[in-house]
C-alpha cells in the first residue's frame, strides 16, 4: 500500500497524474460531454489505470468493448486482446487477475450465460475484476434487446452487483467500483450492470474528470489471499487436498468459505455507502405511494411521479443503486411510511419485487409491476395506469394495450 | 521471487511441518542444474500426493516439477481431474479455476505477468487430463496456440475420464469399451499433436513418462521455447493402472509396452526452425557455462 500511495501525484507513461480517487472524482474539475453510454466507457476506463481488458463481442457492448481497444492502440491499457467465447474471455480475466492485474471486461445477455460459470469461482478466488453488463434478453427466441432477467442470475454468484440508472453513474461507478471491490476487506468481483441500448446507445451529458488524472494502480498485494506470481513463498497447502471425495474437511472448507464470500459482500457496505453516498437514493418517501426500482425503471419511475402530480396523487422514489450488497436496512426504513409500493421492472419474473418481498414487513404492500420484457419500452404512462387500477382509480385506457 | 524469501524463523522451526523444513532446506529453487537426479537428495517441489499407488501421473509429476528451468518463477496451470489432487501439495504457485478453462487462464496469466514484470523471466505451464485439454477445453487450447500465447501445455493423456470414474475421452483409442462408450468408442483418437503443430506450436512431443531423462530434456525444451519463441505442447502418457485394470507395479511396463515404434506412444517430436535455433544457441551457451565452470574448478 505504501508503494501505491507513493505514487499519488507522480504520471504514468501517457503522462495521467496518478490522482487520490477521492479528490478526482469529488473536486477536480468536470467538463461536460456529450456522449452515449459505450463512449462513457471509455472514457471511465481511460482513466482507470487498467492493466489488462479482454473483449467478445456481443450487442450492445461490442463497441464499447471495440472503443476500449482504441485506448489500447493508444497506450492507455497494458494489454487487451479479443477472447474466444465468453467463457473463455472470463477465464481469461481469471488468469489475469490471479497475477496480480487490474483487470476490466464487458458482456451482455447470453454471453453474461455462457459465461457463468466463471463468475462464482471469480469470487471464491476473490478476483476484484469488474465487469460491464449490458443487459439484453437471454431467453429464445433470439433477442438483442434490453432486458434485465439476467441480472437475477447474478444476484448470487457472490459478485458484488450494481445497477446503474444514467451514463453518468456509469462513468462514476465505474470508477467508484475498483475503489470499493479492490478493498481488502472485500476483494471481490463487481458486476456493474445497465440496461442495454437504454443507456449504452442513448447519448447524454455526463460531467468528466479531467483526462490528465487517473486512479492510482491497483496494488495486488493488498488481495487477502496471495497473488500467483511467485513473488511471495508458496507453501504446500496442504497434505490432503480438501477436493478429495468424502474428504470431511472439504466440507468444512467450503461452508466456511462460501459464508466469507458473502460477509465480504457485507464488509462492502460501508465502502459502498462512502463511494455512492449510500446505497439507495430517495426522494418523498414520506408519501402513500412508494416507487422502488432499480436501472433506468428509476427514470421511469420519476417521469410516472411527475404525471401522477398533475393529477394530485403523491408518489415517493427509491433508486437502488446495490443489488449486492443488497440495500435491506435502507429500503425498510425508505418504505416504513409506504401503504403501496409498486416496482417497475425490464423482465418479466420481478425479480426485483421478490428481492423487495422478502426483506420488508407487510410484503402484501408489494404490487409487482408493471413489468415489460423482450426489449419493449416501459412508458411511464404504463406506470401510472398500474398504480391507478391498484388503488381503484379510473385510468384511461392506453392505445395498443386493449384496457 | 528471490529464494531467500523462503526462510523460516529460527524461533519457530521446531515447530514447522517436516516437510516444509525439508523445502526450506534443500529446495532446488535457484539452481541451474536442477533436474530430475535431485529427486531423493533434494526437495522436488512435490511432497505427497493422493494418486492412487502406482499411479503414472504421479512419477510424472515429480519428474516435471525437477525439470522446471525457473521454478522460484514458474507459476503452474491445472485444472478438475485427478492432477488436482496433487496440485495441492506442489511448492510453485500454481492455479486451479474451472474445468477445461487452463489455457484460458494460463493467457491471461502469462499477458498479467508481462505486464506487470516486463524485465524479467515468469514461465507459466499449464498442465492438465485429456479430458480438459481436448474435449471440454479443446477450444481454447487451440485458440491459446492460435494466438501464439507464450506458454508451455502440458496434457498427462491417460485416454479416459479417470477423475470421475472412466468415461470415454477425445485421446480414447477407437473401439475401447469404456463407461458412457458402451459400444466401444466410435472415432479414432483425435491427433492433437498434430493439430498442434498447425496450430503454431513451436514444439510438440508425444512420449510417456518412463524415462526421467527424456522428460527432463522435453520439459526443459518446452519451457524454453514457450519463453522466448511461443507455444509448445506435451502429450504424456500417464496411463491410468485403476481404469484399465493394472496393478500398481504394471504402470511403467504399460508406458514401456505402448512407447515401441509401432505402438500410439512412440517417440515424436515436431520442432520449428526458429526454435531448433533457440535449442542450438542454448546447448552452446550450456557447453560453454559448463567449461567455464570446470575451468574454474581446476583453477581452485
Ligand atoms: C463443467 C464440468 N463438467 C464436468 C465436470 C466433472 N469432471 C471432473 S474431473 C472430470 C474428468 C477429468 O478428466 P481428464 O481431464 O482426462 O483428467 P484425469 O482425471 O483423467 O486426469 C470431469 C468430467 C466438472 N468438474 N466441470
Ligand atoms: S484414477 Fe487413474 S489417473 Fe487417477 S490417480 Fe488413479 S490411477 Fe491415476
Amino acid at each position: 500500500m505504501a508503494e501505491v500511495k507513493s505514487l499519488i501525484g507522480t504520471q504514468n507513461k501517457k503522462g495521467q497524474t496518478f490522482t487520490d480517487p477521492w479528490k478526482m472524482l469529488h473536486e477536480a474539475p468536470r467538463t461536460p460531454s456529450f456522449y452515449t453510454g459505450s463512449e462513457v466507457i471509455k472514457e471511465a476506463v481511460r482513466r482507470s489505470s487498467c492493466d489488462v481488458m479482454i473483449a467478445y463481442p456481443i450487442t450492445p457492448q461490442s463497441e464499447a468493448a471495440a472503443l476500449i481497444g482504441e485506448l489500447f492502440a493508444e497506450g492507455y491499457i497494458g494489454d487487451y486482446f479479443r477472447g474466444e467465447s465468453e467463457f473463455a474471455v472470463m477465464s481469461q480475466c481469471a488468469g489475469a487477475a490471479f497475477g496480480g492485474a487490474r483487470v476490466f471486461t464487458t458482456t451482455a445477455g447470453p454471453g453474461t450465460m455462457r459465461a457463468m460459470e466463471n463468475f462464482p469461482m471469480w469470487a471464491g478466488a476473490r478476483l476484484p475484476i469488474q465487469m460491464i453488463v449490458t443487459c439484453r434478453g437471454i431467453n429464445s427466441p433470439l433477442s438483442i434487446q434490453p432486458d434485465t432477467l439476467e441480472i437475477a442470475y447474478l444476484l448470487n454468484t457472490g459478485m458484488l452487483v450494481w445497477h446503474a440508472e444514467t451514463a453518468q453513474d456509469f462513468f462514476d461507478w465505474i470508477l467508484k467500483g475498483f475503489m470499493v471491490s479492490e478493498e481488502p476487506d472485500v476483494h471481490l468481483p463487481l458486476a456493474l450492470c445497465c440496461d442495454g441500448f437504454f443507456v449504452t446507445h442513448t447519448k447524454d451529458v455526463v460531467n468528466l474528470t479531467p483526462t490528465d488524472m487517473c486512479l492510482p494502480p491497483y496494488d495486488p498485494y493488498r488481495s487477502p489471499v496471495p497473488c500467483m506470481d511467485m513473488e511471495c513463498p508458496p507453501v504446500r497447502m496442504m497434505r490432503d487436498p480438501f477436493v478429495m471425495k468424502s474428504n470431511y474437511i472439504s466440507y468444512a472448507t467450503h461452508a466456511s468459505w462460501q459464508q466469507e464470500i458473502w460477509a465480504a459482500i457485507e464488509r462492502s457496505r460501508k465502502h459502498s455507502i462512502h463511494w455512492l453516498n449510500g446505497l439507495i437514493d430517495t426522494e418523498n418517501t414520506d408519501a402513500d405511494i412508494v416507487i422502488v426500482a432499480s436501472g433506468t425503471a428509476v427514470s421511469q419511475g420519476r417521469e410516472a411521479i411527475r404525471l401522477l402530480e398533475d393529477e394530485g396523487v403523491r408518489c415517493g422514489l427509491v433508486k437502488i443503486k446495490t443489488l449486492r450488497p443488497w440495500p435491506e436496512e435502507e429500503i425498510r426504513e425508505a418504505t416504513k411510511n409506504a401503504k403501496h409500493i409498486f416496482v417497475p421492472e425490464f423482465n418479466v419474473t420481478g425479480w426485483l419485487a421478490k428481492e423487495l418481498r422478502a426483506s420488508i414487513p407487510n410484503p402484501q404492500r408489494v404490487h409487482a409491476g408493471p413489468h415489460v420484457c423482450g426489449g419493449m419500452t416501459m412508458p411511464p404512462e404504463i406506470i401510472v395506469s398500474e398504480i391507478k387500477t391498484a388503488l381503484g382509480m379510473k385510468s384511461f385506457s392506453l392505445a395498443g394495450r386493449g384496457s | 521471487m528471490s529464494k531467500e524469501r523462503i526462510q523460516i524463523s529460527e524461533a519457530l522451526y521446531d515447530i514447522m511441518p517436516s516437510d516444509y523444513q525439508d523445502l526450506v532446506k534443500s529446495a532446488t529453487y535457484g539452481k541451474e542444474d536442477r533436474g530430475w537426479k535431485d529427486i531423493g537428495s533434494s526437495k522436488e517441489l512435490i511432497e505427497q500426493h493422493s494418486l492412487c499407488a502406482g499411479c503414472p501421473e504421479s512419477m510424472a509429476f515429480r519428474y516435471i516439477l525437477a525439470s522446471l528451468p525457473n521454478p522460484e518463477d514458474t507459476v503452474m496451470v491445472g485444472s478438475t481431474g485427478c492432477t488436482s489432487l496433487v496440485f495441492p501439495m506442489v511448492a510453485v504457485h500454481n492455479i486451479h479455476s474451472l474445468f477445461g478453462n487452463q489455457n484460458a487462464i494460463a493467457s491471461g496469466l502469462k499477458r498479467a505477468l508481462s505486464v506487470r514484470f516486463p524485465d524479467r523471466v515468469k514461465d507459466v505451464v499449464v498442465l492438465a487430463g485429456d479430458g480438459a485439454t481436448v474435449d471440454i477445453g479443446l477450444d481454447m487450447t487451440l485458440q491459446a496456440w492460435f494466438r501464439q500465447e507464450k506458454f508451455t501445455t502440458i496434457c498427462f493423456d491417460n485416454e479416459l475420464y479417470a477423475n470421475t470414474g472412466g468415461q470415454e475421452s477425445g485421446l480414447m483409442q477407437k473401439g475401447f469399451v469404456a463407461k458412457m462408450a458402451p459400444v466401444g468408442k466410435l472415432f479414432d483418437k483425435v491427433r492433437l499433436p498434430e493439430i498442434a503443430r498447425e496450430s503454431g506450436c513451436h514444439y510438440v512431443v508425444n512420449c510417456t513418462v518412463s524415462k526421467p531423462s527424456l522428460v527432463e530434456k522435453v520439459i526443459r525444451n518446452a519451457v524454453h521455447i514457450a519463453r522466448e519463441i511461443g507455444p509448445t505442447y506435451l502429450q504424456l502418457y500417464t496411463p491410468c493402472i485403476l481404469e484399465i485394470g493394472k496393478n500398481s507395479m504394471e504402470g511403467l511396463q504399460e508406458m514401456r509396452d505402448s512407447e515401441k515404434p509401432t505402438e500410439r506412444f512412440a517417440y515424436k517430436e515436431y520442432v520449428s526452425e526458429p526454435a531448433k535455433q533457440l535449442l542450438a544457441e542454448l546447448a552452446a551457451k550450456d557447453k560453454e557455462r559448463k567449461a567455464a565452470a570446470k575451468q574454474l574448478a581446476g583453477q581452485a
